[in-house]
């Protein structure tokens, strides 16, 4: 038997987010069964699954989108206390718009197409009350700036632009109002290989320069393999497994996790 | 004094559950390091050296047995440790050399060497200096600096991968293999940043196929061969 | 059994045209409106002999209001004497048996299609905007109910992009009349399709400001004293149309909202849009001592 782990004693830091037993059934359909997991400012989390394991639904559910039928939420963060998937509509929406950062696998969902890219990152500005233009301008250009998008296209709308580059439209408006969560769902599946390795890198960049703690949901253990810290295997809406990145992928416990680590080539 | 490392009774075995398989690696060892000590690990193809580094720095999980680490913050058992004392330990205090580089594209391979001593903290400037310096030491031309280490030869990102893992000191320093690929100067300068390093009080457990450049910074030797005496004094070491 | 026995006799129809009903349901919208200030409240909308589009909206909020002692004024873009406007003005006389006038200063209750008058109204004044379009979120959603949620949520994200949008292609701000504007602080509204000119005067005004959208079917309000503020960005001001310097060739008055006329060798005359102040400015010239109102706008600036 595998000897069992303590809590952290060195870290003296809290987690910024802890998940706790969270539960949640459409009917008789069970989408997530007991989930918990605890991330460290400055980790990146990596959820690995295949289709239906529940990872994206978990996403969701810390971007309150969705709230659970059981189970509590909490992010150290100043001026937020309790569950937050207690919190009203209003509080939630704020939450959302200013503390927490998500890029989604399908650009039409995080993107308004037709207006600028620009725009589209001075939106999150402008859902935060900021109303001075110019300082909308540059931040925008910023945020686009370290999201690594071409600025000579810096208002054009994502509807022009290739996957690559919505996908850093979007990881710029995740990014504009410096969240204390970035979340990430399959962030480069869909993208040319040459173009995944670009934005794996920029992201790898930002967890350095900007220590943003990030949760990357993806079926692609490449990419988690690159950027996690640690990984938490789900299959089926429950946790089999979580640890230490390398330790997953070189010494899988759990018999669905060496399934999936030895299923890739 | 107490030593920086002490082992417990640690086993490790796998369990390959599609093939309904279990193997043991390695079994009730036990033995103890301290500081500026450097314990080489022996044994044949199979004895379990490579598992065992990988035990100590927790990429793998041990079956049972303690891992007791003095660090600067305390006693900790790497064994039980949470996730993030490890990854903290790992940035700080716990080195591990390997024989692979993993190089990341587009990240040059004065960036990567860098790496370690940004995360510490250093600021930009003065971490690539220290790494070109590094860089240099190893053999690595200047003009590769700059260049992206996925292109170069087997021989060239190990140089890399030395300056990088062992840029900052650490507490305990894991090696396996360190010199496969490397050409004569390059393991000169690494056993020479290793005498240094060795001399400031880093502990170290090596596997090294050929031990002959180290002999003189050995001293104890642990096999790992089921059955053969655990620890001998340091000899002549023919693998 | 006789004709006569079975027809009821001969009745008016009610005061003021609408039946009690019709009066009942807009009451209570109105008085919704009014109690949040800025937000689109949906009304049964009645027909009357008017089509949709031309005014319906607002001429049930009128007869609703008026009495027989009410003195009611109504123009159509700043003037009294525009045939939509005029034919209103009768109808309301002829259903009500209310005074009607042409004074600003004088009138009780003031129904407008797209402006409003030039001297300042007072705490015993309603002013009845008509309203085409009454959803100011439409060219951003025009889902209907995906906009009242965002009215909820007080989400005006995309209001806000907009304009920011406009700025970045054009310059400047191209939103000509209809203005979005924050009302009481919580509900962007559109103020109907007067001109950049007037929505100062909503703000903090001393009047009450009725919108209705007959077609539409809501009633939207601005009480008395309340905040009216255009969505502006804090570095770029809000602009109204350059009239402030330009002089009415029939009346002499100047720097007030005027209508360009072209001229057959292509310059332009201007003319002051509210018709009967410039009827005024002309009896005062020609010394009849008419009380000209204080005005929001003077020497071609707002005021307050």
């Amino acid at each position: 038997m595998t000897l069992t782990l303590d809590g952290p004693r060195i870290v003296k830091t809290a987690p910024l987010v802890q998940l706790r037993g969270v539960n949640k059934s459409y009917g008789s359909v069970v989408a997530l069964c007991d989930v918990s997991a605890t991330v460290y400012p400055g980790e990146v989390l990596g959820i690995v699954g295949e289709s239906g394991s529940g990872k994206s639904t978990l996403l969701r559910m810390m971007n309150l989108e969705e709230t659970p039928d059981a189970g509590s939420y909490t992010l150290d963060l100043p001026d937020l206390d309790g569950n937050l998937f207690d919190l009203d509509r209003f509080a939630r929406r704020m939450l959302c718009a200013t503390r927490i950062g998500i890029v989604y696998q399908n650009p039409h969902l995080g993107l308004l197409m037709k207006n600028s890219s620009s725009g589209n990152v001075a939106e999150r500005l402008l859902v935060a009350g900021e109303r001075r233009f110019a300082v909308l301008r540059e931040k925008a250009r910023a945020a686009l700036a370290a999201s690594e998008f071409p600025l000579e296209r810096l208002d054009a709308p994502p509807i022009e632009l290739s996957g690559g580059m919505q996908q850093r439209v979007q990881l710029a408006k995740a990014i504009a109002l410096e969240p204390a969560l970035l979340l990430l769902d399959e962030p480069t599946t869909g993208l040319d290989v040459s173009v995944q390795a670009l934005v794996l890198d920029t992201l790898k960049r930002l967890q350095r320069d900007r220590h943003i703690t990030m949760v990357i949901v993806s079926h692609d253990l490449g990419v988690i393999r690159t950027l996690a810290d640690r990984v938490m295997v789900m299959r089926r809406g429950a946790v089999v497994e979580a640890g230490l990145a390398d330790q997953i992928f070189q010494d899988p416990q759990h018999p669905y996790t060496q399934q999936l680590v030895h299923a890739k080539l | 004094m107490t030593p920086v490392l002490d082992i417990r009774g640690l086993t490790k075995g796998f369990t390959m559950h599609h093939l309904g398989q279990g193997f043991a690696a390695f079994s009730d060892i036990s033995f103890a390091v301290a500081a500026g000590e450097f314990v080489l690990l022996k044994g044949a193809n199979g004895a379990g050296k490579s598992t065992l580094l990988r035990t100590l720095y927790r990429s793998y999980l041990p079956q049972a047995g303690q891992v007791l680490f003095q660090s600067a913050h305390g006693l900790i058992d790497l064994a039980r440790a949470a996730d993030i004392d490890i990854t903290y330990l790992r940035q700080t205090e716990i080195g591990f050399v390997t024989q692979f580089l993993v190089a990341r594209p587009r990240i040059s391979a004065e960036a990567l060497v860098a790496e370690p001593l940004r995360l510490a903290g250093m600021g930009e400037p003065e971490a690539l200096d220290t790494a070109r310096h590094w860089l240099q030491t190893f053999g690595v031309k200047d003009t590769l600096w700059p260049a992206y280490p996925t292109t170069f030869s087997g021989g060239e990102q190990q140089k890399v991968n030395l300056a990088r893992a062992l840029i900052r000191p650490h507490k305990l320093l894991l090696l396996d293999e360190p010199t496969a690929s490397l050409d004569a100067n390059a393991r000169a300068a690494l056993v020479q940043r290793l005498a240094d390093l060795k001399a400031q009080g880093t502990a170290m457990i090596g596997v090294f196929h050929h031990p002959g450049d180290v002999e003189h910074l050995i001293d104890r030797v642990i096999d790992l061969t089921p059955n053969a005496p655990l620890q001998e004094e340091r000899q002549d070491v023919a693998v | 059994m006789s004709l006569a026995s079975l027809t009821k006799p001969w009745a008016p129809m009610s005061y003021g045209f609408l039946d009690a009903s019709a009066k009942r349901e807009l009451r209570r919208k109105m008085i919704k409106a009014v109690c949040v200030p800025g937000c689109q409240m949906p009304y049964a909308s009645r027909e009357v002999p008017m089509a949709r589009g031309w005014g319906t909206g607002g001429l049930q909020v009128s007869l609703t209001l008026i009495h027989p002692q009410m003195r009611v004024k109504v123009i159509d873009q700043g003037a009294d004497d525009s045939v939509n406007a005029a034919s209103i003005r009768r109808f309301l006389a002829r259903v009500s048996g209310a005074p009607v006038t042409l004074d600003t200063l004088e009138a009780d209750l003031i129904q407008s299609r797209h402006r409003i008058p030039e001297e300042i109204l007072r705490e015993d004044q309603v002013l009845v905007l008509q309203v085409p379009n009454p959803e100011p979120l439409r060219s951003v959603q025009p889902n209907m109910s995906i906009a009242r949620q965002m009215h909820g949520d007080a989400d005006y994200g995309r209001m806000w992009l907009q304009l920011y949008e406009q700025i970045v292609r054009s310059g400047r701000v191209m939103q000509g009349a209809s203005y979005p504007s924050m009302v009481n602080g919580r509900h962007v509204m559109t103020p109907s399709p007067i001109p950049r000119w007037d929505v100062p005067k909503l703000h903090m005004a001393r009047h009450l400001t009725i919108l209705s959208a007959g077609r539409e079917k809501r009633i939207f309000a601005v009480p008395p004293y309340t905040r009216v503020e255009p969505l502006v960005f804090d570095d770029v001001p809000y602009r109204v149309e350059d009239h402030g310097g330009l002089t009415c060739y029939r009346s002499g008055t100047k720097g007030f909202f005027m209508n360009e006329i072209p001229q057959g060798d292509g310059s332009s005359a201007y003319e002051v849009s509210d018709s009967a102040f410039g009827v005024k400015a002309i009896r005062t010239r020609e010394g009849k001592g008419i009380e000209m109102g204080e005005t929001w706008y003077k020497d071609g600036a707002m005021t307050q």
